[in-house]
């Protein structure tokens, strides 16, 4: 019987010929991963299951990144917490500060992902490594104490919204303009338990940090994974990472799919998200005249490389806005470098930016740049929820780098076009 | 298994920032997080929420992060039990997994209203609200997921099932 890419992946590590939307699996899992946050809570689940042993100390990656460097007491603690779990059962991928990034930027570029894996995190934007061809799903602390203790979970096999992108991309448009599109289609209802696959002849032409993008917001309509088929971009990135081959896998031509849905690019223009939901997005020219206070390009969305020299391209030889803060955070140690050797940094600077070390920043408003009461921003991030980067009466604003970029220059909301 | 309590009323797309903000999240000690809930939409829910109060809320309950934090801090008020029209995915399987039960009702959840008594049977999922004297009746819980509940969550399921690898079907 036909299968697509997700049915595939899972059918393998159930061990089953097949499987069909609807059906509930146990699963060995590829990598199991958690964060400064939901690693404590993981740790603690596992440590009540008495068992001696992880399941396999090379499949657990622990990364803190959210609230590092330790940003208080409670958060040195939670930190210390996970380090010393690591450091007894001898997990090899614990990350400290210096060669810690953002979890999901972190492990791809580490070369610990590979197509056809199974990874399953305690973070919701695990779904990013479906740009790599893999099935890969958030979860919470309790799944993943199990899963360290055992390397296996259950779960219910999805049914797939097929969303095909055709056409040429317009200018200043980018993998992050295609999924708040995808959003404002959809809704953040639209997929939930479901898995959404990203194809169409569009596609081909993106770069890998444009699908890790759209990957990772596939979580913002509700859905367990976004997947990419994978092909030779792929198989150039995982070159020279040190990653294993891993195992190629495509739908087949009559698989079975809930709903196809069928994008043209040339209606795509930049995409803004307006508070307080990722869903409620609109063209950057539709929403008026939007003043800002701050503006912060980063995060496992957008804080890549390509967003960063794409930002630094619009920005070059100018000055953000009087009285506004740009805050940049590369990634990963990796990114930063690269962006140093690039000039990418340096342009930054000369224009007004701060730059802040890898780790999740102010996109979650847990530190390193949190909004006081009535102020707006414009971040490259995934979700806008009230409250979410500070101030419950601050509004968050979602674009991509090239119109964040921009908007830090003119002090209000633009498109690059305008500058 | 029998509930019964007071509601509490929500309306739809109730994230995970909402239900517990970031900034509460330095801990893992349930209760420290649950001064945390609710704490910018509604700062008077950990003071006066009581053991076994009801939460009633809109569609897509609990979307955003993967924080477990945000169901053990409802638990942590007191909270028995959260209907809502739906679930966001992961909020729905932390739930269950910390032995929280959820039930899925659109036709409770437009009826009842704030502080309205309520008394629920979960095996069955009927809901019997005392104050209108109405009667909904609401999915029942899948017999996997009710056995996780009346174990108290999932590691004690498992512990009580003494299971190797984990949660077979």
């Amino acid at each position: 019987m036909s299968m697509n890419i997700t049915e595939k992946i899972l059918a393998r590590h159930a061990g089953e010929e097949h499987v069909k939307p609807g059906d509930l699996i146990q699963v060995k899992v590829d990598l199991a991963l958690a964060n400064d946050i939901t690693a404590p809570l993981a740790i603690k689940v596992f440590e009540e299951l008495g068992r001696n042993e992880v399941f396999d100390r090379e499949k657990i990656a622990l990364v803190p990144d959210h609230f590092v460097p330790n940003k208080d007491i409670p958060s040195a603690q939670q930190v210390k917490l996970v380090r010393e779990f690591a450091n007894r059962y001898s997990i090899k991928n614990f990350f400290e500060l210096g060669e810690v990034g953002i979890e999901h930027v972190l492990l791809p570029e580490k070369g610990m992902i590979a197509p056809g894996d199974l990874i399953i995190g305690a973070d919701s934007h695990t779904c990013t490594y479906g740009a790599l061809g893999a099935f890969s799903t958030g979860v919470g602390s309790t799944d993943l104490g199990v899963i360290m203790a055992t390397g296996e979970t259950w779960l219910r096999v999805p049914e797939t919204i097929k969303i095909v992108f055709n056409g040429e991309l317009n200018r200043w448009v980018s993998g992050k303009d295609l999924i708040l599109y995808v959003l404002k289609c959809l809704g953040v209802e639209g997929g939930i338990y479901k898995a959404l696959e990203f194809s169409g002849d569009t596609i081909k032409e993106l770069s890998m940090a444009d699908r890790f993008t759209m990957a990772n917001m596939a979580v913002e309509v509700g859905a367990k994974n976004g997947i990419f088929e994978p092909d030779d971009k792929v198989t150039e990135y995982m070159k020279d990472r040190g990653a294993r081959d891993g195992v190629y896998l495509y739908s087949d031509p009559d698989a079975h799919y809930e709903k196809i849905v069928n994008i043209n690019t040339g209606d795509i223009y930049p995409q803004i998200a307006c508070p307080h939901s990722p869903d409620n997005v609109a063209d950057v020219n539709e929403i008026g005249e939007i003043k800002l206070d701050q503006v912060f390009i980063g995060s496992c969305t957008n804080g890549r490389l390509e967003d960063l020299r794409i930002a630094s391209q619009v920005i070059k030889g100018k000055r953000i806005a009087k009285g506004l803060r740009l805050i940049v955070i590369p990634s990963t140690p990796w990114i930063y470098k690269k962006a140093l050797e690039e000039g990418i940094i340096t342009t930054l600077l000369d224009a007004g930016a701060v730059i802040g070390p890898p780790c999740c920043g102010p996109c979650l408003g847990g530190h390193m740049g949190i909004l006081a009461e009535g102020e707006t921003a414009l971040s490259t991030t995934n979700r806008n929820f009230k409250g979410r980067m500070g101030h419950p009466e601050s509004k968050v604003y979602l674009s991509n780098p090239a119109v964040a970029a921009a908007s830090a220059v003119a002090g209000k909301i633009i498109s690059p076009e305008e500058l | 298994m029998k509930i019964e309590g007071k509601a509490w009323k929500f309306g739809n797309h109730i994230d995970t920032d909402l239900i517990i903000p970031a900034r509460f999240l330095n801990t893992s000690d349930k209760n420290e997080l649950a001064k945390g809930c609710f704490a910018d939409l509604r700062p008077d829910f950990f003071a006066h929420a009581q053991e076994g109060d009801i939460i009633i809320a809109g569609t897509n309950f609990g979307c955003g992060s993967s924080r477990e934090h945000a169901p053990v801090a409802i638990k942590a008020c007191g909270i028995s039990l959260v209907i809502a029209k739906g679930f966001a995915r992961i909020f729905y399987r932390n739930a269950f997994n910390i032995g929280l039960p959820l039930l899925e009702c659109q036709e409770a959840v437009d009826d009842i209203e704030e502080g309205d008594r309520l008394r629920i049977d979960l095996i069955s999922g009927e809901i019997i609200n005392q104050s209108k004297g109405t009667r909904y009746s609401a999915t029942p819980i899948p017999e996997f997921m009710m056995n996780i509940i009346k174990a108290g969550g999932l590691v004690n399921y498992i512990k009580s099932k003494s299971m190797k690898g984990g949660v077979h079907h």
